[in-house]
């Protein structure tokens, strides 16, 4: 039996949508940070799937990209986390608004 | 240097005193340069460097004279200079032809003289080197405006002289009054320079040229309305340089300069730069019928002011002051009627510079003798005390008011006789000239009576003494021209200077046809009232027999309306200072402070309301900015999905 793109393009939909609920409805910063990291790779799956489809490398190849800055981006966004923990002893993001107008 | 030697071969004249030219201005200005430089260090022999500058000056120029009068009519108008190109078509260019060569003479002859004169004059004084320096740098520029071939050479010219005349009226700087005087003489001429500047932006534009012989030649083809407009410019810049109305007011206040500096600058020369410049621009007044009008009427209106003004004060200087203000209108009245009265307006300027010369001088001696007194109701009886100073300026009183046989009977009887002969306003010119006549004969009696004649009147202490024989000796050569100058031109058709004017000034003027009154006629009655006038002033003021300080207190209401000029220089500074502080308090309230500042403010106040209602957006907290994000993708999202179904 052969996986039709419908397939991982629903999955990837159901990832990307479970990392944008994670987002926006919780406050833990690690767990804020996991579901970045999901919606990130639902992308990839969708990227390598229509590479697939279209017999091209492009989509595979701006799916290292993607995790090569995905990797920096959480080496960066995890020493902030670890800075306001030190700092505040305190992971919860609505916490955190020093930045408010 | 050497580039300026060149005579242009165009010209077609031969190597002489003329291609010396350049050293007219030069030596003056060397002189200037070497009193500026090592002035402290020559200290006494500053004056006498100055003098030989200006004298070796004068000697070039009776020689270019010569030189000018051996060439054949029709080619004296054509020596020109040619000097270096300045820029944009103009040139250093320099001209000597009748004109520009009668007024050099009169202005290194009668600057000779007063230099001379400073030397005795100015014996006491710590500053001198600077004083010649300055008088120097006068006589360079005035050379300058004279011998200009080109508009720009002689507003170089005309500038130079406006600011030696600055320097040399506050020379004193440190007196009262001193400083304002000086500033108002520059404020004043400034209105008229402009003029000036406006002018010749105008001439570039029409002719495309500032060349005195390619701007004439083709004046008489100009628009009227152009025409008029240049002239009347002009006439502004002259108005300013030759005090005339309106801007006559600097004048009386420039008196508080050291004498020498009223008799050379404010008498002989620069003043009368504006009868020069119309005379010069003739084919643009020519061209401009209204704007010579408007010449001749002024010209009228100020000699009959400056006279009226004189009679009512009481400082020597001022009463000279107004005197050479008066006779500047008849100069212009003169110059204004063109080809018929030019020459004699010119005629006028030349005896005009010797006997008014001489009567400063004059009155400088009698400061002199006076503890620089200049108050003619502290003089009197000075005849004794000063025999010459009293004999030779005895000779230029006669001459200013016209006796014959001096000199400024001849000129001021030829530009009356042209003013009548003229018609028109030419005719009004002419009484209000004959009637200024009397009070010329009046005022200046009254002043030469009251300062040599009657009773002493100085205070006790003070011994009056004739002046040292370096100031006796200009004094006497003076006298002797206001005496006899008018033999230069004793008719207004053969007399010499006229005939040697005549080509460059009165090309144009209609043959002389049987005059409607005869002119010895004209000549006899201005003669009787000037006659009349002086015999008035003898009865009130040389006598004794009527107490004219008496007199005065009877007549005090329209005696103070003199004494304060006729209250002009109140309506100027209300008219300039109060009503200019008040447009500038108004613009500083509501154009600076309402307008400006006010929309600049409410700019920042209404971006900082904007920011105080909009600063909820920015709450701070990631998540809610991660609905943003989620919100705009959406927005993206959707407006890709419908416009792909389309």
């Amino acid at each position: 039996m052969t996986v039709g793109p419908e397939a991982y393009l629903l999955l990837s939909a159901t990832l990307f949508t479970i990392g944008v609920a994670g987002v926006l409805i919780r406050r833990n910063a690690i767990v804020v940070f996991m579901c970045i990291e999901l919606m990130l790779n639902a992308v990839n799956l969708t990227l390598i799937a229509f590479s697939k489809v279209n017999g091209a490398l492009d989509g595979q190849v701006l799916a290292f990209f993607v995790m090569v800055v995905a990797a920096g981006e959480v080496v960066i966004g995890l020493g902030i986390l670890v800075a306001i923990y030190r700092r505040r002893a305190t992971t919860d993001l609505d916490d955190v608004n020093l930045l408010k107008g | 240097m050497t580039v300026l030697a060149q005579a242009a071969p165009a010209t077609g004249i031969t190597p002489g005193a003329t291609s010396l030219l350049w050293l007219l201005p030069a030596l003056p200005l060397a002189g200037f340069a070497v009193n500026l430089l090592l002035g402290r260090r020559l200290r006494a022999l500053s004056g006498w460097i100055a003098t030989l500058a200006v004298a070796a000056s004068f000697a070039i120029c009776v020689a270019a004279l010569a030189e000018l009068l051996s060439l054949d009519g029709p080619e004296r108008g054509r020596v020109v200079l040619r000097g270096w190109a300045w820029f944009a078509g103009v040139s250093f260019d320099l001209r000597f032809d009748q004109l520009s060569a009668t007024v050099a003479m009169v202005v290194t002859g009668v600057g000779t003289l007063i230099h001379l004169y400073s030397i005795g004059y100015m014996a006491r004084e710590e500053r001198r080197p600077t004083y010649f320096a300055w008088l120097n740098l006068f006589v360079a520029s005035m050379l300058v405006l004279v011998l200009a071939q080109n508009f720009l050479v002689m507003f170089l010219g005309w500038e130079g002289v406006g600011l030696c005349s600055y320097l040399l009226i506050g020379f004193w700087f440190d007196r009262p009054d001193v400083p304002a005087a000086a500033k108002k003489a520059f404020v004043v001429n400034r209105i008229g320079d402009a003029g000036f500047v406006v002018a010749m932006l105008l001439i570039y534009a029409e002719f495309g040229s500032l060349d005195f012989t390619e701007v004439f030649g083709r004046a008489a083809g100009v628009g009227s309305a152009t025409a008029t407009a240049i002239a009347l410019l002009l006439f502004l810049a002259c108005a300013g340089k030759s005090a005339q109305i309106p801007l006559y007011v600097w004048l009386p206040d420039a008196m508080v300069g050291p004498t020498p500096v009223s008799a050379l600058i404010h008498a002989a020369t620069m003043v009368t730069a504006g009868v020069y410049l119309v005379a010069r621009a003739q084919p643009l007044f020519e061209a401009a019928p209204a704007a010579a009008t408007t010449v001749v009427l002024i010209g009228a209106a100020t000699a009959l002011l400056g006279a009226l003004l004189a009679i009512g004060q009481d400082d020597t200087k001022r009463i000279l002051a107004y005197s050479t203000i008066s006779q500047l209108g008849y100069m212009f009245i003169g110059v204004g009627l063109g080809p018929v009265g030019a020459v004699a307006g010119i005629f006028h300027l030349v005896t005009h510079a010797s006997f008014k010369a001489q009567l400063f001088l004059g009155a400088g001696s009698v400061m002199h003798a006076n503890e620089d007194d200049t108050d003619i109701t502290r003089f009197g009886g000075l005849r004794r005390a000063m025999p010459v100073t009293w004999a030779t300026m005895g000779l230029a009183w006669l001459a200013i008011i016209g006796i014959p046989p001096l000199a400024g009977f001849w000129s001021k009887d030829q530009i009356l006789a042209a003013a009548f002969e003229h018609g028109g306003a030419g005719v009004l010119a002419w009484a209000v000239g004959v009637l200024t006549a009397g009070l010329t004969a009046f005022y200046m009696s009254r002043m030469f009576f009251l300062t040599f004649h009657g009773r002493p009147r100085w205070p006790q202490g003070r011994h009056p003494h004739e002046s040292p024989p370096l100031m006796t000796v200009p004094l006497v050569v003076l006298a002797l021209l206001a005496a006899f100058g008018g033999l230069l031109g004793l008719s207004a058709e053969r007399g010499a200077l006229q005939r040697f004017l005549a080509p460059v000034l009165s090309a144009g003027a209609p043959p002389a046809g049987e005059p409607v009154v005869s002119e010895a006629l004209l000549a006899t009655l201005t003669v009787l009232i000037s006659v009349l006038a002086v015999a008035w002033a003898w009865f009130l003021y040389g006598s004794g027999r009527v107490d004219w300080l008496a007199l005065r207190e009877r007549y005090a209401a329209a005696r103070r309306v003199l004494v304060n000029k006729l209250y002009v220089d109140e309506l100027y500074e209300f008219f300039t200072v109060t009503l200019g502080r008040a447009l500038a308090a108004f613009l500083a309230v509501n154009v600076d402070q309402r307008a400006i500042d006010g929309g600049v403010n409410s700019v920042a106040t209404g971006l900082l309301a904007g920011a105080e209602r909009g600063r909820w957006v920015q709450s701070g907290l990631v998540r809610t900015y991660a609905v943003g994000v989620l919100g705009g993708a959406a927005v993206l999202v959707a407006v890709l999905v419908v416009g792909s179904i389309r």
